[in-house]
């Protein structure tokens, strides 16, 4: 590391830092579920409504209750404003956030029934889907939905040939030079350490993969405590 | 199987304690919960808002694009209200295509701010009968406890008032971000806001709750602007099936003339903040 | 090993370590470990180790009291939406005299509410009863709707916590385990502030010293709390089964 062009992070953080992190839990108060998660200024807020009947009935399972994840992007959470409703990329990130959380949920006592997460996005600067993911993990927590352990979620990527951890907009998006950036969206469950949702666009040898993952299981340590004192610290707890 | 069906004997009390000037979270008929506004929720647009009455939120933001003039008015920029009434907010909510009652507000919304004149859209004209701004004002609606109206309308409002002129660059034809200091042209003088009457039992009601909202016969929204320190409307929209007697109306005119009066100077001075 | 109690665990937390510790409700043994299945708080019984739920949605069991309202009625009886999953179902053979079928509305009709008892759970739906005394229609008052959750707490031990509100207020209280709490008093005033003790008991997850807090509140608001012994309160405790 250190031999490529990209030297210096713009916010001063090491190659290996995480954003400052805001957790909140119970932000919602007509939903079962609720939390809010922001990495920098990326913010998530995620709801969770469920197990309700599942309609129509023959979408009903009857040995499991059934995830259902619907991700999307509020219209002024970017520079150009995006059409409300879904679109073809809010749709697959829907779909593997889905995978990530049912690793670790289950729902086998609520047969015939869905359990709905919403993830919004307010505001954007990369990172959605993961900050949208450790959102939806305290929310479906919160919501007091059986969950084996929890999942926390971090962007790893390679800027040239620099290795980082949590890419901001600029490292995702905005930086082309050298051998350009790759992103790797990562969730790790907590206690068991494996993986839960993996995505890779880009170029990068077998090593530095290697390497980011173990970058990522750090940094999901990091994410993990900043969950683990929001559920432990809501707002309405108050032990005296 | 939603939280929406209320109970006869709920009903029965609502409408007793309101014969008697109460309701059951403690308020008077004409008063309203407390207002909340944050500012900041994402700096990638001209500006967005948190706005909540009680436990209604919802968050309205507004962009601004490069867009070509309708051929009626070559000179004007445009201008367009969405709204998200997302299953997020509420049970009774469905997933999928906004249904009728996210059209509807945002309709409402939308008349409001377009007929009042409230953005001076000759001045969003960057090349007659090229380029002009589209203005776009998204609300999102975050929880449902009553009175989505409102608070959606208030928050659009806000939204606009403190929404940034974007950056233009010529050469490139793009928009580069938003400016720090210019805000978007509005003609302050022209500010009118909506407040939503329901009758619940037998009375008019100002800023229900949600169990309020689903039994009232129906609900007038009266918008009103200030015309030399008088209140003057400038939209109205009766909602659900009831019908509006004219003692009815003579008692929603009155109060929202009243309500106008005490909450003009408020509303302003988040508008305009 | 083993963590202490009444303190908020999160899923994935080895809350106990050793074969001598048996995993109860919200908690899964993987090797030695006892490891928290949901988010609640820890109960420790013994050597058994459970987490008890603080939010989320009400999951109906055997022998819960619900109150509920009517939303359909069938050849048969009735269908109750309580705030759960799906409605209960009523049958015209479970409630107290006999109905012949075409009365069914006489006697329990749209909108109106009931307190049940739940009496058996399916992957479909549940029915409910109510054969027993002190079940039935309820007329008059008004309900506060509340997380389940926090049912135990309005309840206290042995039911002391009602005793206490009822007592100062002087309201009628029933409180269903789906988080439905109807109460009845003799004015308005009185009935604004049972709602009021009620819904700050729900909106607080206090862990200790909630008896003597409702307590202070009950002075502020004028009423008196003499006459009624408190019993030392176990806020962990579901109230009655």
């Amino acid at each position: 590391m250190g031999e490529g062009i990209y030297t210096k992070r713009e916010d001063g953080r090491a190659f290996t830092d995480v954003r400052s992190m805001k957790a909140n839990v119970g932000i919602v108060p007509s939903a079962d579920g609720s939390a809010s998660f922001e990495t920098g200024k990326t913010k998530a807020i995620a709801v969770v409504r469920g197990p309700r009947t599942l309609h129509p009935q023959h979408m009903q399972n009857a040995q499991t209750g059934i995830l259902r994840v619907s991700y999307g992007m509020m219209p002024f959470s970017v520079e150009d404003r995006i059409r409300p409703g879904p679109n073809r990329r809010s749709e697959e990130i829907s779909k593997v956030t889905e995978w990530a959380l049912s690793s670790v949920v289950d729902l086998s006592g609520f047969p015939n029934t869905v359990v709905d997460v919403f993830v919004q996005i307010p505001q954007a600067d990369a990172g959605t889907r993961v900050a949208g993911i450790n959102a939806a993990a305290l929310a479906l927590a919160h919501a007091g939905i059986p969950m084996k352990e929890m999942v926390s979620a971090i962007g790893v990527g390679k800027i040239d040939k620099t290795l980082v951890v949590d890419l901001d907009k600029f490292e995702d998006s905005v930086f082309h030079d050298g051998e350009g950036s790759t992103d790797i969206p990562v969730v790790v469950t907590s206690r068991t350490k494996e993986i839960a949702l993996l995505q890779l666009d880009g170029k990068i040898s077998v090593d530095e993969f290697k390497q980011t993952i173990e970058m990522a299981k750090k940094a999901c340590d990091d994410v993990l405590k900043v969950q683990i004192d929001a559920l432990k610290n809501m707002s309405e707890v108050k032990d005296e | 199987m939603s939280n929406f069906i209320i109970p006869n004997l709920q009903k029965e009390k609502i409408e007793s304690y309101l014969k008697e000037g109460k309701r059951l979270d403690g308020r008077k008929a004409e008063e309203y919960r407390e207002l909340f506004v944050e500012d900041g929720v994402s700096e990638n647009s001209a500006s967005a808002v948190r706005v909540r009455f009680g436990k209604t939120e919802v968050l309205a933001g507004v962009h601004l694009a490069l867009a070509v003039p309708y051929p009626d008015s070559p000179d004007s920029g445009t201008f367009m209200t969405s709204a998200e009434l997302h299953p997020m907010a509420s049970q009774q909510f469905d997933i999928g295509r906004p249904g009728i009652n996210s059209v509807e507000l945002a309709r409402v919304i939308d008349r409001g701010i377009r007929e009042s004149g409230f953005i001076d859209m000759k001045k969003l004209c960057i090349k007659e009968g090229e380029k002009v701004y589209q203005v776009f004002v998204d609300i999102v609606a975050i929880n449902d406890d009553g009175n989505l109206l409102d608070v959606a309308g208030l928050a659009a409002l806000i939204a606009l008032g403190r929404a940034r002129m974007p950056i233009y660059n010529e050469e490139e034809d793009k928009i580069e971000g938003y400016s720090e200091t210019e805000k978007i042209p509005l003609e302050n003088d022209v500010l009118s806001f909506s407040m939503t009457f329901h009758k619940v039992g037998n009375v008019i009601v100002a800023d229900v709750g949600h169990e309020e909202e689903a039994i009232s016969k129906f609900r007038l929204t009266v918008a009103m602007g200030d015309n030399g320190g008088v209140p003057r409307i400038t939209a109205m929209q009766k909602g659900k099936a009831g019908t509006i007697s004219s003692d009815d109306m003579e008692t929603i005119l009155k109060l929202a003339e009243s309500k106008w009066a005490e909450m003009f100077p408020k509303v302003k001075e988040y508008v305009f903040k | 090993m083993v963590k202490k109690g009444r303190q908020i665990v999160v899923p994935g937390e080895v809350v106990a370590t050793g074969n001598e510790f048996l995993p109860g409700d919200g908690a899964y043994r993987d090797g030695q470990d006892v490891v928290a299945g949901r988010y609640g708080i820890l109960d420790i019984q013994e050597k058994q180790v459970r987490v008890v739920p603080i939010s989320g949605a009400y999951y109906p069991r055997r022998g819960n009291t619900i109150i509920g309202t009517i939303v359909d009625i069938t050849f048969n009886g009735w269908l109750i939406d309580f705030g759960g999953a799906q409605n209960a179902f009523l049958p015209v053979a479970e409630v107290p005299r006999y109905i012949n079928r075409n009365e069914l509305r006489e006697f329990l009709d749209f909108g109106e509410t009931v307190v049940v008892k739940v009496w058996d759970v399916k992957a479909r739906g549940i029915d409910v009863s109510m054969k027993m005394r002190g079940f039935g229609k309820i007329e008059g008052g008004m309900i506060i709707p509340v997380n389940s959750n926090k049912v135990p707490r309005i309840i206290g031990k042995e039911g002391s916590m009602i005793k206490l509100i009822q007592g100062a207020t002087g309201c009628e209280i029933t409180v269903g385990q789906n988080g439905k709490v109807w109460i009845s008093g003799k004015d308005g005033d009185s009935e604004i502030a049972t709602k009021k003790i009620i819904e700050f008991i729900a909106e607080n997850i206090v862990i200790s010293g909630l008896t003597e807090k409702v307590e202070k509140m009950i002075k502020e608001m004028g009423f008196k709390t003499s006459g009624i012994e408190i019993i030392a309160e176990n806020t962990d405790e579901g109230s009655e089964e």
